[in-house]
């Protein structure tokens, strides 16, 4: 197994306590951090080559370095604790676990940042992990490492969590930004963006919950460090959420560069597929990313092996390659139908399409309709062609990512899986006699 | 609690003033969210117009800033439900580990389809997007907590824990109240 | 001032000038479609994405295209920036796109839709859309219900706009109706049974741009077309008093605002002048409107003199008494 950064302790029982946390090094970082000048905190972040954990792979030095600074006007740090794409679990899973390296990082990046009241917001559903923030961040106060003078420092900060109720939308920063300020989640338009103008107007900077914990590692190992892990610009570590049919689904914190098929087969991660069978797809970024069938996850186009980086991943384009977004890696085998798993993410998204922009709330659900008929054996040959046309009217022009998101898994399946849409048009009796999914209870202890 | 002229209690009226305080001065309607838990919490787990109109009211905001919040998130529920919402997670992962099955076998069992209610008053059934447990999936929300790895065994085991229980199941408990 | 670019036709327009206002300065041939933009409202515009185009260049200083189409109608403009609308195959498709997902679930009850004639999606539709749909799926319907006495909500036609929501919010006091629900089941409601009911709420019904908000007073009452809109003005104490009248012989139909090139209200107006001043004594005519585009309206051209008025000689003193 590779570095453990995020994860190192995650083991330690009462790791969630303070006292627990730091008699294992916690609250080290932000001790030297308060010990330096903010700029030096950028400039670390800068130099680890740390991109946002949440999918968009953002360079999170130079996002903080557009933060608008005008005199006299607060500026705000805000954590997407929403953490709402199918496949994606490692953000609930070091906040349930590890919340005080959320807290310290929170601490330490508001502190870089100028920001004296900070936000996380998490979705609704966690509410149980709400109380454990809370919790932690109660602690934190307690011991003089939040509020007034922190540290001695002289710098201030309150910290606050904020819970959402029920919108996969609310992941998108600017839907965030308006929910955190008690609205419906329909994203804005940009520009402005939330650098200058975000939260109550303010400049403010929205991370990734493991974004913000990396801060906490980087400043402990000093940026150029933290930058030797990894490969080329896709430096540190990183958060996967393994799961489907595969033996041993799970968070792991692997070192970017690992490559694909380590992680799939290798017992230290994965352990390969379930019950003997054969690997088919995989969706390597949660659901909105391209799936790739075996050939193409395993080796590029140019039958170099795959690996699991920003640069790797994305190799070929959508035409062969995908990408690493927020690390939600869904394994299908055989025996898994990739039409009936579109037919799922679709309808996911039409029904969390917030409705704001046309071609997302009317398309959304067009495309659910025809791959709803390809299943119950009314498909039409037109089709194939029909979705992806609807697809190429989407993506690229919404307001926000969602539609894009809604695209490329409609566009993808039918690039490298089109005989099953034509099998399933031609012979619907191929559809009802497929047993496309297991029900088999999980033995093995789900991982840390 | 009256669902006429629904009030918080002292306890947690006061947590609401607590919660307003995060938000700056004037951008209280901030506190939206949370308040509507609360008053889920507390007015029977669900959203009632005189329940909504009240918490506008704490809020200062008009009453359809609340009533198109409401109706933009799913968590809240703009009808009675049953002393337990089941909340079966539908997507991707948990639907190709099962959850298809999971949730034919519930209607089954209950009696209802998705979205009813039992004729008691006890169970609703209400099917949600992905609940970010899909390592362990299909994976189940009642209240508070997750229930993973579900089968239909483990789902019959579960629901006759559940019938055996006479506390009201909400996203946000009480107990941290008092905590 | 920054210099822009909108398919070869170059304009100098003062900083903070969007796409679409610098294409509207330029004029109709360049200015894209509008469906949910209102010059009049504050933050509105960028939800229909009809008047999206594409920026080949960003600006003199950093002259990189953007990588998607944009709303020309929330983009500003950059000196040196270089726009393609009507010139572009792409743009055109993708707008094409765009009409086919407003369409997909409108009842196209246009032959029983009072908008009829002055629909900017009935336009749309003709001047950008495809002229047979894919859509072969049951289309989504709602109830027709009153919000107040005098305007009727047909959600069933409705494209989202938030025009309605936004003029609530901007213009009158406590607003009752908003968007709820998501998606594609998003409606506009009043959520529980509710009257729209202040100074200014009728002026929902002139920013709709398809028939889902319209006046019960004129509901029925004729088809547009068959009606002639005329300019006048009252002394009002709630709103500046200008007005449209819009005639069928002598009767006053019904009252608007005034609209401009672009289909978009002059001067708001108020309830009192428009539901309950339709005397021709209540008003000071001055004039037959212009009507530019948009309408059938235009079609029917007509003399002022054929207007069989009672008040026939108020209308000569207009003309200079002759």
């Amino acid at each position: 197994m590779g570095k453990q950064l995020l994860l190192e302790h995650i083991n330690v029982p009462g790791l969630a306590r303070l006292d627990v946390y730091r008699a294992n090094g916690g609250y080290k970082a932000l001790e030297k951090a308060l010990k330096m000048k903010p700029e030096e905190v950028v400039e670390e972040v800068k130099k680890s080559g740390l991109r946002g954990r949440g999918g968009a792979g953002f360079p999170t030095g130079m996002k903080w370095s557009f933060l608008a600074k005008p005199e006299g006007v607060p500026r705000h740090l805000v954590c997407n604790a929403d953490e709402s794409e199918p496949g994606t679990f490692k953000d609930r899973f070091l906040m349930q676990h590890n919340p005080h390296v959320l807290v310290e990082g929170m601490i330490l990046s508001s502190f870089a940042l100028g920001a004296n009241t900070s936000y996380i917001y998490i979705r609704g559903e966690l509410l149980y992990v709400y109380h454990i923030l809370e919790k932690a961040i109660a602690e934190a106060y307690a011991a003089g490492l939040l509020g007034k003078n922190i540290l001695g420092s002289g710098f201030d900060l309150d910290l606050y969590v904020h819970p959402g109720a029920g919108a996969y939308i609310c992941g998108e920063e600017t839907a965030l930004i308006e929910s955190l300020e008690g609205k419906r989640g329909n994203p804005r338009i940009k520009p402005p963006f939330p650098a200058v103008s975000g939260v109550w107007s303010r400049p403010t900077v929205v991370n990734n919950v493991e974004t913000i914990a990396a801060t906490v590692p980087i400043i402990n190992m000093g940026g150029e460090e933290y930058a030797k892990i990894g490969i080329g610009k896709s430096t540190g570590t990183k958060l996967i959420s393994a799961c489907g049919h595969i033996n041993k689904p799970g968070v792991y914190e692997i070192e970017l560069g690992l490559p694909v098929e380590e992680f799939i087969y290798s017992e230290q991660y994965c352990g390969g597929i379930r019950n003997g069978k054969k690997l088919k797809a995989v969706v390597a970024g949660g659901s909105s990313v391209p799936i790739l069938p075996t050939e193409l996850i395993l080796k590029t186009a140019k039958g170099e092996p795959r690996l699991m980086s920003y640069e790797s991943l994305a190799d070929g384009g959508f035409a062969t390659g995908t990408m690493l977004g927020s690390g939600g890696f869904i394994v299908m085998d055989e025996t898994a139908s990739v039409v009936k798993n579109l037919w799922n993410f679709t309808r996911f998204y039409h029904h969390e399409s917030c409705g704001q922009c046309s071609p997302c709330r009317e398309g959304t659900g067009w495309m659910e309709k025809v791959l709803h008929r390809i299943l119950d054996g009314h498909g039409k040959q037109s089709d194939v062609d029909l979705l992806w046309d609807i697809q190429s009217k989407i993506d690229g022009k919404t307001i926000c990512p969602l539609g894009d998101a809604a695209a490329w898994p409609v566009a993808s399946a039918i690039r490298h899986f089109r005989a099953e849409f034509e099998e399933y048009i031609k012979n619907p009796s191929s559809i009802k006699d497929e047993k496309h999914y297991y029900n088999v209870r999980n033995e093995k202890a789900p991982v840390a | 609690m009256s669902t006429e002229n629904p009030q918080f209690s002292p306890e947690t009226l006061a947590l609401v003033h607590k919660i307003i305080a995060r938000y700056p001065e004037g951008r209280q309607k901030s506190a939206l969210l949370p308040l509507l838990h609360l008053a889920q919490m507390e007015f029977d787990g669900w959203l009632s117009v005189p329940a909504m109109d009240y918490v506008a009211g704490l809020l200062h905001i008009q009453p359809i800033e609340v009533y198109e919040v409401a109706s933009f998130y799913t968590m809240f529920n703009l009808k009675p439900v049953g002393k337990c919402l089941i909340e079966v997670c539908r997507t991707g992962p948990c639907w190709l580990l099962g959850a298809e099955d999971l949730v034919r076998h519930i209607e089954k069992r209950l009696g209802i389809k998705d979205g009813e209610t039992t004729p008691d008053g006890m169970f609703t059934l209400k099917t949600v997007e992905c609940l970010a447990a899909c390592g362990t999936a299909p994976v189940i929300q009642i209240g508070e907590t997750y229930y993973e790895n579900q089968t239909c065994e483990s789902v019959d085991n579960l629901l006759g824990e559940l019938r055996n229980g006479n506390e009201r199941k909400t996203h946000f408990d009480k107990k941290h109240i008092n905590a | 001032m920054p210099k822009v670019t909108i398919d070869g036709h170059e304009i100098e327009v003062p900083k903070g000038t969007t796409i679409l206002q610098a294409a509207r300065m330029i004029g109709p041939e360049v200015a894209p479609p509008a469906m949910c933009y209102y010059t009049k409202l504050k933050t509105s515009g960028g939800y229909c994405r009809t008047c999206i185009v594409k920026v080949t260049k960003g600006s003199a200083q950093n002259p990189n295209p953007m990588p998607k189409p944009v709303a020309s109608c929330r983009t500003e403009v950059m000196d040196g920036m270089e726009v393609v609308n009507f010139t572009s195959p792409e743009v055109l498709e993708a707008r094409k796109g765009v009409v086919e997902f407003l369409l997909i679930n409108h009842p196209l009850d246009c032959p029983v839709c009072d908008q009829a004639g002055e629909c900017h999606l009935q336009d749309l539709g003709y001047e950008h859309g495809a002229a047979k749909t894919r859509y072969d799926f049951e289309r989504r319907t709602f109830e027709k219900i009153d919000i107040g006495d005098k305007i009727q909500l047909h959600m069933t036609r409705c494209i989202l706009c938030y025009r309605c929501v936004k003029t609530a919010d901007q213009i009158t006091d406590g607003r009752v109706h908003g968007v709820i629900n998501r998606g594609d089941v998003a409606e506009i409601s009043t959520y529980i049974e509710n009257a729209i009911d202040n100074d200014f709420s009728g002026n929902v019904i002139d920013v709709c741009p398809v028939g889902a908000l319209t006046d019960k007073t004129f509901r029925f009452k004729s088809r547009v077309w068959f009606t002639k809109p005329v300019d006048a003005h009252r002394h009002c104490d709630k709103c500046s008093g200008k007005v449209r009248l819009w005639f069928k012989g002598s009767e006053v139909l019904r009252v608007t605002a005034r609209k401009d090139q672009w289909g978009e209200v002059e001067d708001w107006i108020c309830n009192t002048c428009r539901f309950d001043k339709k005397q021709l004594s209540d008003w000071t005519v001055e004039g037959p409107s212009r009507i530019d585009r948009h309408s059938v309206i235009s079609q029917g051209h007509y003399e002022l003199a054929k207007l069989k008025l009672d008040t026939g000689k108020k209308l000569k003193e207009l003309h200079g008494g002759k």
